[in-house]
């Protein structure tokens, strides 16, 4: 095809008028560009390399690019101060050292980009991924392990809290160290317990205390939940709420989800027993009436939450909710403590749940060795006091500086901190069909929460359907160690 | 083939190679090692398994999941699938009278159909809220009880349901079309032989139309069956008690959440033939009544 001369007279017309705008076009893409470097907002220019350096015409100052350094790209999953907390991190290992340089990353749904990134061969150096996953990430071969690493660093068990050691540690090899860790306690409201010390005080309660046992719990939370006009107002007390760790109130109670290796015990008597103090409150309360109240209920990250809004009096969270209080609530009176036990179970008092943040290094990483580097430098005790400081937790480590207690803002990190030195920490269960179980507990405390099925039935059910699926499971893993 | 035949037909493939590539490496390559994963143990990061048609016989032996999934879906299908076609073509009958400003009308039937199903499903979130929501003061103020909608099972799929209808604009724009093509020839005898406005409807529009509710029928058993992001935004994890836990929230489960993509491609495969069913037999079962004009 040729243009006639008419046609590329106003073709070169047409090129002509347009340098002007495209000029002006280019120069707005310089200055956003540059503005987006320094703001966060993108990539840096390294991070793009990757996906093509003719993507990026602009040159930067070796200073912040670290040019001629080795790029170790670092997957995350936090935002907000929770990312700024880790850049923190970052851009001192990067200001620390002239060899390795970390392009740092934040994105959503991040264990699944991950999964995908590495089945493309693509994956990113360092992964910051949830606890549950190591197990599945290992048994699927997705992870590497950092045995070798460690040894040569000196890292090891002693550095670090068991519970928080442990979950990165699976079938005899290391393959995470924490991040961040977090325990979980009894939130309660002073405020509501002061306003309504007289009803507390009738049914032979101390308004001045949490409780210390589950059935005084259940106390407290019938003398605190309020109703007017037949509709709950105020609830003492709801299991359901924020409804995180329905797999575990078995545990509460002493029981466990499996046995380790090859069976299953949804349906122990003390998984039972844990359900049915759960529906007790919904029969007490009435199923209907509780899913009204709760509906009304705002978004767990918002001024709208429901402890933060004085709408439930107790609540079972974890170690960030100081965080949350201080944005949205910061004149709330709040305590706490450690979350009650079965009175016939003094054995189980002290009883936290335990999980952290972990970084990983995803099989066919291209530097795995300088991923290692940073991530021993986030291991350092200077680096992860620095991470759990900027995210206002505490550190996994056994070793903690009197600056990280002096200067820690949440006034109850130090009881976060020692539930996890107990000896009754739970984590998730070590096994690649957590998810799938875990979807299966919470159907269960569904059902049971809203009167459909007996605690028995509901925990039958569970394992009925996923015994099978864990020997299915391990029926492959031996078979995929076969083909190996 | 001649020479010029012959080169006729390579710049023909050279011009339409960007589809072909395109078709091959991204539809008909996926589909095909789809089918193969099927009959595998494949969990995306490992090299699959050969394990025949375990997969198959899991679904439909020892899963009770894929069932209530199933019957979830065909349940909400049974529902959505006459409601908003009989909401789309009452629409369209309405929209369809000479009526000043008759477009404007239309435009404002049509565009909640182009609200994303994100934005639907979160805003359709505050309209059903048991406590403060639009809908239950609605019911309220008109002395109905009031359900909680996304937290009773028997409620969460009429939720879904009424939520649907608010994307019947697409449906009602074909149906539209569809009337435009109706000729007046036949209301005008119509008339002569003494129909009134339901006479010709049953005996002029509908039969007129019949392609294209055999159509639109094609299209809502493929879109109701395969419903996925409003539950998925609405109701996190086929909450309460699995009640909106469908057949393509499991699949994706499945794929990415548990990692089984060989038993989430078998899923895919019977969504494939039901589907297949269901549109031929529609299509066989409406043969003698759809009218094509030109036939």
């Amino acid at each position: 095809m040729s243009l006639d001369a008419h046609e590329s007279e106003a073709f070169l017309a047409l090129v002509r008028k347009s340098v002007g705008p495209v000029a002006v076009l280019l120069l707005l893409g310089v200055v956003f560009y540059s503005e987006a470097i320094t703001s966060n907002m993108m990539p840096r220019p390294d991070a793009l390399s990757r996906v093509g350096s003719a993507v990026v015409p602009f040159g930067v100052p070796s200073v912040t690019s670290g040019k001629g350094r080795i790029h170790v790209t670092y997957w995350e999953k936090w935002t907000d101060f929770e990312a700024q907390a880790m850049q923190d991190v970052v851009d001192r290992f990067n200001r620390s050292q002239n060899k390795i340089w970390v392009d740092y990353l934040t994105m959503s749904q991040i264990d699944q980009k991950v999964l995908v990134a590495a089945s493309g061969g693509i994956p990113p150096d360092v992964a910051g991924l949830y606890g549950p996953n190591v197990p599945v990430y290992a048994d699927d071969n997705a992870v590497i392990p950092l045995d070798s690493y460690c040894k040569k660093y000196g890292i090891n068990k002693s550095q670090y809290i068991p519970a928080f050691w442990n979950i990165g540690f699976y079938k005899g090899h290391v393959y995470a160290l924490p991040s961040t860790p977090a325990s979980v306690a009894l939130h309660w409201n002073k405020a509501i317990f002061a306003r309504y010390a007289g009803r507390l005080r009738a049914a032979g309660l101390d308004p001045t205390r949490p409780p210390r046992t589950l059935e005084e719990l259940t106390k407290y939370a019938d003398a605190l939940t309020i109703r007017e006009n037949g509709k709950i107002v105020i609830a003492g007390f709801l299991p359901a709420e924020p409804g995180w760790w329905n797999w575990a109130w078995g545990d509460w109670f002493g029981g466990h989800l499996w046995n380790g290796r090859d069976r299953l015990t949804a349906n122990s008597p003390e998984n039972i027993r844990g359900f049915t103090w759960v529906q007790a409150f919904s029969k007490k309360y009435g199923p209907q009436a509780v899913q009204t109240f709760r509906s009304g209920f705002g978004n767990f990250s918002s001024p709208q939450n429901a402890f933060m809004t004085g709408k439930v009096a107790m609540e079972l969270q974890g170690v960030w909710m100081y965080n949350f209080i201080t944005k949205f609530a910061p004149n709330l009176k709040w305590g706490v403590a450690p979350f009650p036990y079965p009175a016939d179970r003094p054995d189980l008092k002290n009883m936290t749940i335990a999980d952290e943040d972990v970084l990983c290094i995803p099989r066919g990483a291209r530097h795995p060795a300088a991923a290692f580097q940073f991530i021993r430098y986030v291991e350092s005790q200077q680096g992860m006091e620095m991470l759990c400081m900027g995210q206002r937790k505490f550190t996994p480590l056994i070793k903690v500086s009197p600056w990280f207690w002096k200067h820690h803002p949440n006034p109850y990190i130090r009881l976060f901190r020692d539930l996890t030195l107990g000896k009754n920490v739970v984590a998730t269960p070590q096994t690649g069909i957590w998810s799938q179980y875990n979807d299966e507990l919470n159907n269960a405390f569904e059902s049971v929460s809203l009167d459909i099925k007996s605690p028995k039935q509901a925990l039958d059910d569970v394992q009925q359907r996923m015994q099978p699926k864990l020997e299915e499971y391990l029926d492959l893993e031996r078979r995929r160690k076969g083909q190996k | 083939m001649k020479g010029h035949s012959r080169r006729e037909l390579l710049t023909g493939l050279a011009f339409i190679s960007p589809w072909i590539i395109g078709f091959s490496v991204f539809m008909a390559y996926p589909i095909a090692m789809s089918g193969y994963y099927s009959f595998c143990d494949y969990n995306v990061l490992t090299r699959p398994v050969w394990i025949g048609a375990r997969n198959y016989i899991d679904l439909v032996r020892h899963d009770p999941l894929f069932w209530t999934s199933l019957e979830n879906t065909f349940y909400y299908a049974a529902l959505a699938l006459p409601f908003g076609m009989i909401l789309a073509l009452a629409l369209a009958l309405l929209l369809n009278a000479k009526v000043r400003g008759m477009t404007i009308y239309r435009t404002i039937f049509f565009v909640p159909s182009l609200v994303p199903a994100v934005a639907l499903g979160i805003l359709w979130l505050w309209i059903f809220n048991g406590d403060y929501g639009l809908l239950n003061e609605f019911l309220k103020f008109c002395h109905v009880p009031q359900p909680q909608w996304l937290s009773d099972p028997t409620w969460s799929k009429p939720a879904l349901v009424l939520t649907g209808l608010w994307t019947v604009g697409n449906a009602m724009v074909i149906y539209l079309a569809g009337l435009q093509d109706v000729p007046q020839t036949l209301y005008e005898a119509a008339e002569l032989d003494g129909a009134g406005w339901w006479g010709k409807t049953w005996h002029v529009t509908l039969p007129m139309l019949s392609p294209v509710i055999l159509f639109n029928l094609i299209m809502g058993i493929i879109g109701t069956l395969q419903i996925f992001t409003l539950p998925y935004v609405m109701f996190p994890g086929g909450s309460p008690v699995h009640s909106t836990y469908f057949y393509t929230m499991y699949l994706y489960d499945n794929a990415f959440v548990y990692l089984k993509m060989g038993y989430a491609c078998a899923m895919g495969w019977i969504m494939f033939f039901m589907i297949l069913g269901l549109t031929m037999l529609a299509v066989r079962l409406s043969s003698r009544r759809v009218y094509y004009g030109g036939s």
